[in-house]
């Protein structure tokens, strides 16, 4: 009692940084997670956010194939407890599987029996004001592993018992500063960038030790006075530019270089920030050991539709023209499906073309790869301006994913969907949101004609040509692809709840099930004891939540507003 | 551009201090043993150091008036004719006529303030209500978000409050009542009446603040 005592008295340790009893734990001969089995994780683990750190989100394992993929079935389900987007890869590292939800919550469980061995529930604050209440997953190293909250903390739990380790302060979550995102692990760095587009922060990549939460080091996304690219902004529209980093960063090991995707210019409307606005909407390729900028692409100038293109682009060796390009691959939230070249000193375009219908852009520049605007569907202070896609994108956040069998990319796109809103001019404050926009002013309109939205495709990176697209004639498609060894890709993302397995080489369906909730989190494939096993979190919200609002309330398209909630982790294996 | 900008990457510690409970070392092993042995431990809510005057943290009381939260009149005294009838709603602080704190050192104390038809307010409602003025909680019981929007309802006709974040809609007629949306409860409601001339608050909140 006395240390209780201690610490209701201290005034700085407000955020509750508790665990829970445990349930089967602590687990025993837990495996130390290295960088070298993270650069070569075996194929039964999924250990990083995409699997491996080229961000394909590929799985060798393929006993789950094209020819038994009708029998699959669920082993074991687990309910999380909580509702809102379940967004995060199950991660699993030799027979354990940790399950970031919501809320701050990370559940570690027996991968083979669904048996729990420990929880941890963050207690987040009263005040706590969450626009994106999700989590993207645990980061792991040695035998610890990493969360980031959304009252802007990184803690780092005991693998084995979910003790807390440490906890360091980001920023300050009063200020409109929050994580989403898997930590990016490197050499022992806990790497993080910061979600608040939609409240005028500066974003930043910032590094942690693993060992003890000490800073290594912060770069902005929009660098300072003095700083390369600071004329890209006017006046001190830098200081509240946008730029979020809220997803997690690819990793070539070869180079050693971080490639990390940044958001939206801040606020919407591109005529209340002038200029290109350099680095939001872009990659940047980052130094580990101390975040230097070695060089960057911007897939576009003075965002002014909120389209983040932060999901990091996907690291291919590319066969294209006689020769193998080390490409970078970025199906963007902007309609344009990119494929660039990483060089050590430079980012180049290599090809772009739109996936779904654009009336933004009116071409590429061939040399430079700076889209052509449309200034008519470019959003400005004092009119109402429309565009296409919508606010959403062709693709928003949810991962795509490259089969190193099929050579294909496969995107969950969204198409028929339309944007606008009126700008205005609206001053900052700290915390509140910041959008240049009535929030109610925002809408999304299916196109006229429009027979689906959803689509997933399979595109040839090298060619620029699509070989399947299926398409959803009553919903989006809002969650990431996998893909497998077994020539299949797995897909939830659709509001009849569904999660679905898709030959890669034809689209033909060839396995479904619905599940308690719309799943807009990431399939995973892994192996324990010989046994391949899928695994994916059903639980919906969030952005799929608001599309599904619109779609219900601005379009008679008739879908409705019942997509239920609450989150449940189903594991699935061939009957045998 | 290439092999830019090293000057970008800030060195060590210099943004944001640690939270000193965890850093320094010996303070995190007495966190530690504190989490080894007791589930969960209430702290105080932390004060924000420029409001940070006595009783600004403190939840709406009994006796508190009422003062723009923003715009041009931020800090001054809402009177019941700077409501128009039928909306939009205003942003409140509540403010302690004794002391003449703004109680703005939580968020948690923002009020919307809306004058409507008393004839259109069920009996609860208008038995909290000053001359058709009804008071709640800016703050949504979903995720904590502002409630900022004044709108035609999603399915129908009236106008109501709308959480901007993820789109639930209260109807301040019927206390607050969830019309549509992801939110699980009404907002907390605060009782009201007009004293020489001025917006008064009568109790303290009805129902629960925030998430």
């Amino acid at each position: 009692m006395t240390t209780k005592h201690w610490l209701l008295s201290s005034s700085v340790a407000f955020t509750c940084l508790v665990s829970a009893a445990a349930g089967a734990g602590p687990i025993e001969n837990y495996s130390p997670v290295t960088s070298a089995r993270l650069e070569k994780p075996e194929p039964g683990n999924w250990m990083l956010y995409r699997r491996t750190y080229d961000g394909q989100g590929y799985s060798p394992l393929d006993q789950i194939n094209t020819s038994n993929v009708k029998d699959l079935t669920p082993v074991w389900t687990f309910s999380t407890g909580v509702v809102e987007g379940h967004e995060a890869p199950p991660i699993v590292n030799n027979g354990v599987m940790f399950v970031a939800t919501p809320a701050g919550q990370v559940i570690a469980l027996n991968a083979k029996t669904g048996d729990e061995y420990w929880r941890y529930k963050r207690q987040l604050p009263d005040d706590l004001f969450q626009l994106h209440p999700t989590n993207r997953g645990v980061g792991l190293w040695q035998d610890k592993l990493y969360l980031a909250t959304t009252d802007d903390h990184v803690v780092a739990l005991d693998a084995k018992t979910g003790k807390v380790l440490w906890d360091t302060k980001v920023q300050d979550y009063k200020k409109g500063q929050y994580l989403t995102l898997m930590p990016l692990i490197v050499d022992g760095k806990v790497i993080v960038g910061g979600s608040g587009g939609e409240f005028g922060v500066r974003g930043y990549v910032v590094a942690y030790d693993a060992e003890n939460g000490k800073e290594l080091w912060r770069t902005f996304t929009i660098p300072g006075p003095g700083e390369p690219g600071h004329e890209t902004w006017s006046g001190d529209d830098w200081k509240s530019g946008g730029a979020p980093a809220w997803m997690t960063g690819n990793y070539d090991i070869e180079t050693k270089t971080i490639y990390w995707g940044t958001g939206n210019a801040a606020p919407w409307p591109g005529n209340t920030h002038p200029g290109d606005n350099l680095y939001s909407t872009s990659v940047l390729a980052l130094a580990p050991e101390n975040g230097r900028i070695k060089t960057y692409f911007q897939y576009h100038q003075n965002d002014s539709w909120d389209w983040d293109e932060v999901e990091a682009p996907m690291l291919v060796d590319l066969q294209k023209d006689g020769r193998t390009i080390k490409s970078l691959i970025h199906p963007g939230r902007n309609a344009i499906f990119w494929v660039l070249e990483r060089k050590a000193d430079k980012i180049n375009y290599v090809s772009g073309w739109p996936f779904v219908h654009t009336d933004v852009w009116k071409g590429i520049e061939p040399e430079t790869g700076r889209p052509i605007v449309d200034p008519a569907h470019k959003p400005v202070i004092g009119k109402r301006v429309e565009f296409c896609p919508s606010l959403w994108g062709g693709k928003d956040w949810p991962s795509a994913a490259y089969s190193q069998k099929t050579g294909l990319v496969y995107v969950p796109a969204n198409e028929n969907f339309c944007g606008g809103f009126t700008g205005e001019k609206v001053p900052l404050v700290a915390g509140q949101l910041w959008l240049g926009t009535k929030p109610e002013d925002i809408g999304l309109k299916v196109r006229p004609g429009a027979d689906h939205f959803g689509e997933l495709q399979a595109w040839d990176p090298a060619t620029g040509k699509k070989v399947w697209q299926q398409n959803f004639p009553k919903s989006q498609l809002f969650g990431s692809v996998t893909a497998t060894a077994g020539d299949l890709v797995f897909v939830g993302g659709t509001n009849d709840r569904m999660f679905r397995a898709y030959h890669a080489k034809t689209g033909e369906l060839l396995w479904e099930q619905k599940t308690n909730s719309g799943i807009v989190g990431m399939p995973i494939a892994y192996e324990v004891d010989g046994t391949q096993y899928i695994a994916v979190q059903s639980g919906w919200g969030v952005d799929a939540q608001r599309i599904q609002d619109a779609l219900a309330t601005q379009n008679n398209v008739g879908v409705e507003n019942n997509v239920p909630q609450g989150g449940v982790v189903w594991v699935f294996a061939v009957k045998k | 551009m290439s092999e830019s900008n090293p000057s970008a990457a800030v060195p060590l510690n210099t943004i944001v201090e640690h939270d000193a409970a965890v850093s320094d070392p010996t303070r995190r092993a007495m966190l530690l043993t504190a989490l080894a042995t007791c589930a969960c431990l209430a702290a105080p809510e932390p004060s924000v150091a420029e409001d940070d005057q006595p009783g600004s943290n403190l939840r709406p009381q009994k006796a508190d008036t009422l003062v723009f939260s923003e715009g041009d009149h931020a800090g001054e005294a809402i009177k019941p004719e700077d409501l128009k009838l039928g909306g939009p709603p205003v942003r409140a602080w509540p403010k302690d006529p004794k002391t003449t704190v703004i109680r703005k050192g939580s968020r948690l104390n923002e009020l919307l303030v809306v004058r409507l038809d008393p004839a259109e307010l069920d009996d609860d409602t208008r038995s909290r209500s000053a001359d058709g003025i009804v008071a709640y909680s800016l703050i949504c019981s979903h995720t904590g978000c502002p409630v900022t929007g004044w709108v035609k309802q999603a399915s129908g006709d009236k106008l109501v409050f709308k959480c901007a974040c993820h789109n639930s809609e209260y109807d301040p007629r019927e206390s607050a009542k969830v019309l549509f949306g992801p939110a699980p409860r009404r907002l907390a409601a605060l009782p009201l009446a007009i004293s020489d001339g001025a917006l008064t608050v009568t109790a303290t909140f009805i129902g629960k603040v925030g998430t």
